[in-house]
């Protein structure tokens, strides 16, 4: 019997990678993408490394596959936006060996800054999608997507959302089929995208998408299911298992498995014995303005909006008009939201920045959370890389006050990512701004993933490490300062004085992120609740274990490491 | 069997994904379908967490919506009121008593509401209240509370015990499995006073 295993859709992206005999995988992490890549690296079977950006893993995974092995790159909805350069282009080159590119969506933005439709992306650049709807699609769609790439000569996207990447269902395994590579033979017209040899290539891009379109209407992918045919769905992904869910066999389905390009003639034969007829989809009307293109009356975003997740609730109360029932305590809760975990070293950073009022350029990462209160310290947070580059523009705008009044904040996986460039140019063009680098030794937000900065690779072996410092420097920024955040004194008067300074300058805030295992904890503090005089100036830094109790502040062992900067706050020295 | 749905709810950091995973090998160990969905990433730093519970015949959406969970497990008193509506009629809960402030009681921006356990009770709901925090004390470590959770919910469904040891020895590291086994004790116990 063959082995079952409840496994997340990401463990079983991965697997279906093994399976594949998939030999190369360069990534860069992001919510809900990233397992894919770390369960892919535990097979010894694969190469397997984090870029320090989306653009050099793609561009990574195209040369594994311009040499002729089975490659993948793995990426957040926004990644795709910075690889979207190679894609456009990789599309006209084609592959050598399959390549997969993994993109994970986040409707209902449970961990991201926007909510952007990476179909957008597959239409845009001519390139095959597909949308499996759990673990086991997640599974057998790679291993289609690669036979696909070499069947039509392209990359193949496989678009998950964080309700299929984050949901365990069950998968059975098969074993690896070893891919036999395909041996590299120069082929300029192939893959030098000069002008003369690019156009070339665009009409067979162009011919390539006719074949996939004329595909789609056999695709194994795409299945029909008739029930009862008063209601017609049109749907792909996880809005199939929802209408499924809601409607069960009081409709018929058509579930779309490959999402570009879309058939024609599949949804019209299903339209016609259909009566009523839907489209659920997530995000973007690109399946219903797929339908009312090719004259098919369908009926989707006027119903479902175009913002957030849909749920078999959302389906049953629009479809079929049904509310839940719900019991409820008459009030509202308070909210819960993220905060920076107890001993976390951005903390005692951005009590500093609060402190000195400065204009605060933010980033992504944990530390996008000194924007909440209690230290509401961050003024804009747009993409990675943004902190450093806006910083400039906003110097460059406002002039030498400006300058005295403003930093950047940035950790060090996103200075890698695209803070470098920005710094470049603050240094090239001149402004005398201020970057503070957090930099905790580990890429924090998305669960701990080495980096280029940490001295390890993926595998856990020990890598090259970039020396921050240095390479500050040898960008032409001559101040460059390092400052412990647990001090906060010593902290807030290094940041004062760079203000000062009549040149860019650079802050490496340094201390490793509290809850990495080699980190060591020191006892937990108490409050003397003989000297606390419930001046709540401790909960100022927005401590999670410190709360108030009867008019004193408590301090929750099971949470407090000990880092000690409320006692920098206390003014009676009740802390210890 | 008809699709039945359970809720995993609490606080970043507090344990909620090894329940889930925990009753998705009991559930699946009986031969059913099961989805388990969880939340990574944001909302893991201290933040409201949620873990979705799936199993029967045939499983299809992975989320539970409002009005739809048969048992909703708590790690915290307030997350127990704030996924109430998610409760199907009849529905029951089994929550840890522990109460963690959030960031706007702290900063005095909002209050914690008071007697959540007795009020719930009170609207007729099927609710059983534990110590799991001390109890995971108890049994060694406070990280186990999630596991005091599963020893009560053990006594709610309806498997032999053997299944939850099996699933236990196949979701939880080798050198925890004592402690953790104490917790489950510890837990299933409470069930029987
Ligand atoms: C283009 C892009 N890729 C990936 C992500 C996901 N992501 C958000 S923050 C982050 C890195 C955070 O690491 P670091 O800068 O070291 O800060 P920390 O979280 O450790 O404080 C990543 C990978 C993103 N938002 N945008």
């Amino acid at each position: 019997m063959p082995m079952k295993k409840l496994m997340l859709g990401n463990e079983a992206f991965a697997r279906g990678l093994y399976e594949s005999g998939c030999e190369f995988v360069s990534s860069y992490p992001g919510t809900p993408s990233t397992e894919v890549t770390e369960f892919a690296a535990k097979y010894d079977e694969i190469y397997a490394e984090w870029a320090p950006n989306e653009k050099v893993a793609m561009e990574a995974a195209l040369g594994a596959s311009i040499a002729g092995k089975r490659s993948f790159c793995g990426m957040k909805h926004v990644g795709l936006n910075v690889a979207a350069d190679p894609l456009y282009t990789a599309g006209y080159t084609g592959v050598g060996g399959g390549m997969v590119i993994c993109v994970a969506d986040d409707p209902g933005l449970h961990s991201s800054q926007n909510e952007q439709d990476s179909r957008h992306h597959a239409i845009a650049s001519k390139v095959l999608m597909l949308e499996p709807s759990d673990s086991l699609e997640c599974k057998n769609y790679v291993k289609k997507a690669f036979e696909l790439s070499e069947r039509f000569d392209t990359p193949v996207i496989v678009r998950l959302s964080t309700r299929i990447a984050h949901s365990q269902s069950i998968v059975e395994l098969e074993e690896r089929e070893e891919y036999i590579s395909q041996p590299y033979e120069k082929n300029a017209a192939k893959y030098v995208m000069m002008p003369a040899f690019a156009k070339k290539r665009h009409t067979v891009v162009e011919q390539r998408l006719k074949a996939a379109a004329e595909y789609a209407e056999e695709c194994p992918l795409n299945t029909v299911e008739y029930n009862d045919t008063d209601i017609g769905i049109i749907t792909a992904g996880n809005c199939y298992l929802y209408a499924k869910e809601a409607l069960g066999d009081n409709a018929s389905y058509l579930k779309l498995g490959m999402v570009n390009p879309l058939p024609v003639k599949l949804i019209k034969d299903f339209a016609a014995k259909c009566g009523r007829l839907y489209v659920i989809e997530e995000l973007d009307d690109i399946i219903e303005t797929h339908c009312l293109k090719h004259g098919i009356n369908v009926q989707g975003k006027e119903l479902f909006g175009f913002e957030g997740e849909i749920s078999q609730a959302i389906v049953r109360e629009k479809l079929l008009g049904i509310r839940p029932q719900t019991i409820s305590l008459d009030e509202i809760a308070p909210a819960r939201p993220p905060v920076m975990c107890a001993g976390c070293p951005h903390r005692g950073l951005f009590y500093c920045l609060q402190q000195l009022g400065v204009f605060v350029s933010g980033d992504i990462g944990c530390y996008t959370l000194g924007a909440a209160a209690p230290l509401s310290a961050m003024d804009t947070t747009i993409c990675m890389g943004a902190s450093v580059s806006a910083l400039h523009g906003y110097n460059k705008a406002l002039g030498r006050e400006a300058e005295k009044k403003s930093v950047a904040v940035i950790g060090d996986s996103t200075f890698m990512h695209s803070g470098i460039t920005g710094l470049v140019n603050i240094a090239y063009n001149a402004t005398n701004s201020t970057v503070i680098i957090l930099d905790n030794s580990i890429t924090g937000m998305t669960g701990h993933q080495q980096n280029p900065t940490t001295g390890m690779n993926l595998k856990g072996d020990p890598a090259a490490a970039v020396d921050l410092e240095a390479l500050c420097r040898a960008v032409g920024i001559n101040s460059v300062r390092v400052v412990d955040p647990y001090k906060m004194a010593e902290t807030k008067a290094v940041i004062a004085e760079e203000l000062e300074k009549e040149e860019p300058s650079v802050i490496i805030s340094r201390r490793p992120c509290a809850l990495l295992k080699y980190v060591k904890h020191s006892a937990p503090l108490k409050v003397d609740e003989k000297k606390c005089v419930g001046c709540k100036q401790c909960l100022k830094i927005g401590c999670p274990a410190i709360s108030m109790s009867g008019g004193k502040s408590v301090i929750d062992h099971t949470q407090c490491v000990g880092c000690g900067i409320c006692k920098e706050l206390c003014r009676p020295a009740a802390i210890g | 069997m008809e699709t039945r749905s359970i809720m995993i709810v609490g606080v970043g950091g507090q344990g909620t994904l090894l329940a889930s995973r925990i009753l998705g090998n009991v559930f699946m160990s009986q031969g059913y379908d099961v989805k388990v969905s969880e939340v990574h990433g944001m909302s893991q730093r201290g933040g409201s967490v949620v873990t979705y519970v799936k199993y029967g015949d045939k499983v299809y959406s992975p989320v539970v919506e409002k009005g739809e969970a048969d048992v909703i497990i708590s790690f915290e008193q307030l997350e127990t009121e704030r996924w109430l509506p998610y409760l199907k009629k009849g529905g029951k809960i089994v929550t840890s008593d522990q109460r963690l402030d959030p960031m706007p009681v702290i900063t005095g921006a909002a209050q914690y509401p008071e007697d959540i356990i007795n009020r719930i009770s009170a609207l007729g709901v099927d609710v059983t209240a534990v110590d799991a925090l001390g109890l995971a004390e108890q049994a060694g470590s406070a990280k186990a509370a999630n596991v005091v959770l599963m020893g009560v919910v053990s006594k709610k469904l309806p498997f032999e015990e053997s299944v939850w040891q099996a699933a236990l020895d196949k979701c939880v590291p080798q050198k925890f499995i004592e402690l953790n086994k104490k917790a489950f004790e510890l837990g299933r116990g409470t069930a029987d006073e």
